[in-house]
């Protein structure tokens, strides 16, 4: 669906992307990861259309960027680290404004505003002055202007940035109930939302992408072993005996015991979970909790943006 | 079409929900008012025709004024707000933004023209008009305003800041209007050049007196293309940065 060969962008002699080559399949939940300063915008205002690029070639939905900017601006959405706002105007005649300037048609106009504020809650602030709005309502709005056209790809750069973690949950959740739909490309420097979000990462550093994949496919590639942690209401050694049986726990550890419940810490990949559970259910033992251990990404950013320093 | 409509719509309307745009409109009015009592209405008795031409002269000079001040916002604020990206994003030509904007603060600039209607108006309560002189007048001051717009539009693509838009646009302008001072200064043909490209001195006094030159028409309407291309290119230019 996207096809991104030997992409660059220079700044004078300045790269702020590099030979950036990936591609992207329908459907897909992308997220780009990288230090600030890394080169993600630019590669996303270039993917935008806002930014051309030196040289190397993207191609949308069998539509290439140098040939066909048109045709691909009408299939994408995009929303800026800076949501673009008229802070004049109405919610919803900023919508039906976006809607008509990305191709559709004025009779559909409102019909498309109201379906994006549905899909973002924004129905109840429609005859809201977007100047008005708090940050996390104005988010919301720079979200539903990316989707008014309907794109078969959604772009957004740090669409959490400067929320609040209430905010932050609700952009999240909004942001998971249009997988499937579109096509989204995600930048973020905040680990656990692109972990909780994305199916796939593409991590870049310098302007260079230093790794493509999966989590477990980065952490595999990194030397990393994945960690779960979880909690179960039964005597700690129990807990530990059935869980060192699993087949592909290559450790587990006692975090600490709080009367019945035992927190315990696995070596395993996140992957092995449902494994996990059904151990745990068929010996009888009660799961309270289980998650992927939050150090897992971390770890693998660290290790892969300290390989390459910034240029 | 349809989009240049569409950018120009919202322009207007964002024009007409800010205090800015009214400010600009009453200030314009005020000052037109004003000099129209003092100058044309004052002093020794003149001829109806006299008194219209002085009028036109003065709302040239308040139309050039306003011209600077409504265009200034029109693309520095987008680049200021971070809206232009919205712009870029869709399916859009630049030419066409540059074209939108224009044409919302020429519908501004017309309605602030119009609204002086009434001072060619009080002159005829005391005496005759031609119809032809009045015309010719507000087509001057339009044109005028329209290469004025143009050049401040060019200027508000150069700077993020609408101070700083406003600032380069009323040197250009300004630039333009004392060509006809070079023009005394330099010899032949460089004065030729300057005479002709005088935005003020050599082009705009027909007008006043009810004579249009297609000369004079060309040169407006070259000075508003040429500005405005050059608008346009600075927005694909900065695709690149």
């Amino acid at each position: 669906m996207i096809q991104v060969e030997g992409l660059s962008k220079y700044y004078g002699e300045q790269a702020a992307i590099r030979d950036l080559t990936f591609s992207i399949e329908r459907g897909e939940v992308i997220g780009f990861l990288g230090l600030n300063g890394a080169g993600k915008s630019t590669t996303l205002k270039v993917l935008g259309c806002v930014l051309l690029p030196t040289c190397g070639r993207v191609v949308i939905d069998s539509f290439d960027l140098d040939r066909d900017p048109h045709e691909i601006r009408k299939r994408i959405g995009f929303l800026p680290e800076n949501p673009p706002l008229y802070g004049e105007m109405t919610v919803a005649r900023y919508l039906e404004f976006v809607a008509q300037l990305r191709g559709v048609p004025a009779s559909q106009a409102r019909a498309r505003a109201d379906e994006a504020a549905s899909k973002t809650a924004l129905r109840e602030a429609m005859g809201e002055v977007i100047g008005t709005l708090s940050h996390g309502f104005r988010q919301r709005v720079g979200l539903a202007q990316a989707l008014v056209n309907n794109p078969t790809l959604l772009i957004l750069d740090e669409p959490t940035a400067g929320l609040d973690p209430v905010q932050i949950v609700e952009m999240r959740t909004l942001i998971r109930a249009l997988r499937g739909a579109h096509t989204i490309l995600l930048s973020s420097h905040i680990l656990s939302e692109i972990s909780q979000t994305c199916d796939r990462l593409l991590v870049i550093q310098a302007g260079e992408i230093v790794a493509q994949g999966s989590e477990a496919d980065l952490a595999a590639r990194m030397g990393a072993r994945g960690v779960i942690e979880l909690e179960v209401r039964a005597p700690a050694e129990r807990a530990l005996a059935v869980l060192r049986a699993v087949d592909g726990v290559a450790q587990a550890e006692l975090l600490r015991q709080d009367g019945e419940v035992a927190s315990l810490r696995l070596a395993a990949p996140a992957d092995l979970r449902p494994k996990v559970v059904r151990a745990l259910v068929a010996a009888d033992l009660d799961l309270l909790r289980i998650d992927r251990g939050a150090a897992q990404l971390e770890s693998i950013f660290l290790q892969l943006t300290q390989t390459k320093e910034p240029s | 079409m349809k989009p240049i409509l569409l950018i120009a719509r919202r322009e207007l309307a964002a024009y007409l929900r800010s205090m800015s745009g009214y400010a600009i409109m009453a200030a314009a009015l005020f000052v037109d008012g004003l000099f129209f009592n003092g100058m044309a209405l004052g002093g020794e008795a003149k001829r109806s025709s006299e008194v219209l031409a002085v009028f036109f002269q003065i709302a040239g000079g308040v139309t050039m004024i306003a011209s600077v001040l409504l265009s200034m916002r029109l693309l520095a604020e987008e680049r200021q707000a971070g809206t232009i990206t919205l712009l870029y994003s869709s399916p859009l030509r630049d030419r066409e933004i540059v074209i939108g904007k224009f044409l919302s603060a020429l519908v501004m600039l017309a309605i602030i023209t119009a609204a002086t209607v009434y001072m060619p108006a009080l002159i005829l309560v005391n005496g005759k008009i031609s119809w032809g002189q009045v015309g010719a007048g507000y087509l001057g001051v339009l044109l005028l305003g329209s290469a004025a717009l143009a050049v401040g539009t060019f200027g508000s693509s150069l700077a993020r800041s609408q101070v700083i838009a406003a600032l380069i646009s009323a040197c250009m302008v300004a630039a333009l209007v004392v060509c006809w001072m070079l023009a005394r200064v330099t010899e032949r043909p460089l004065s030729e050049i300057f005479a002709a490209l005088a935005l003020w001195n050599r082009h705009f006094p027909p007008f006043t007196e009810g004579v249009v030159h297609l000369r004079d028409l060309t040169y407006y309407v070259g000075i508003t293309y040429v500005a405005l291309f050059g608008g346009t290119r600075v927005l694909e230019a900065r695709r690149w940065r």
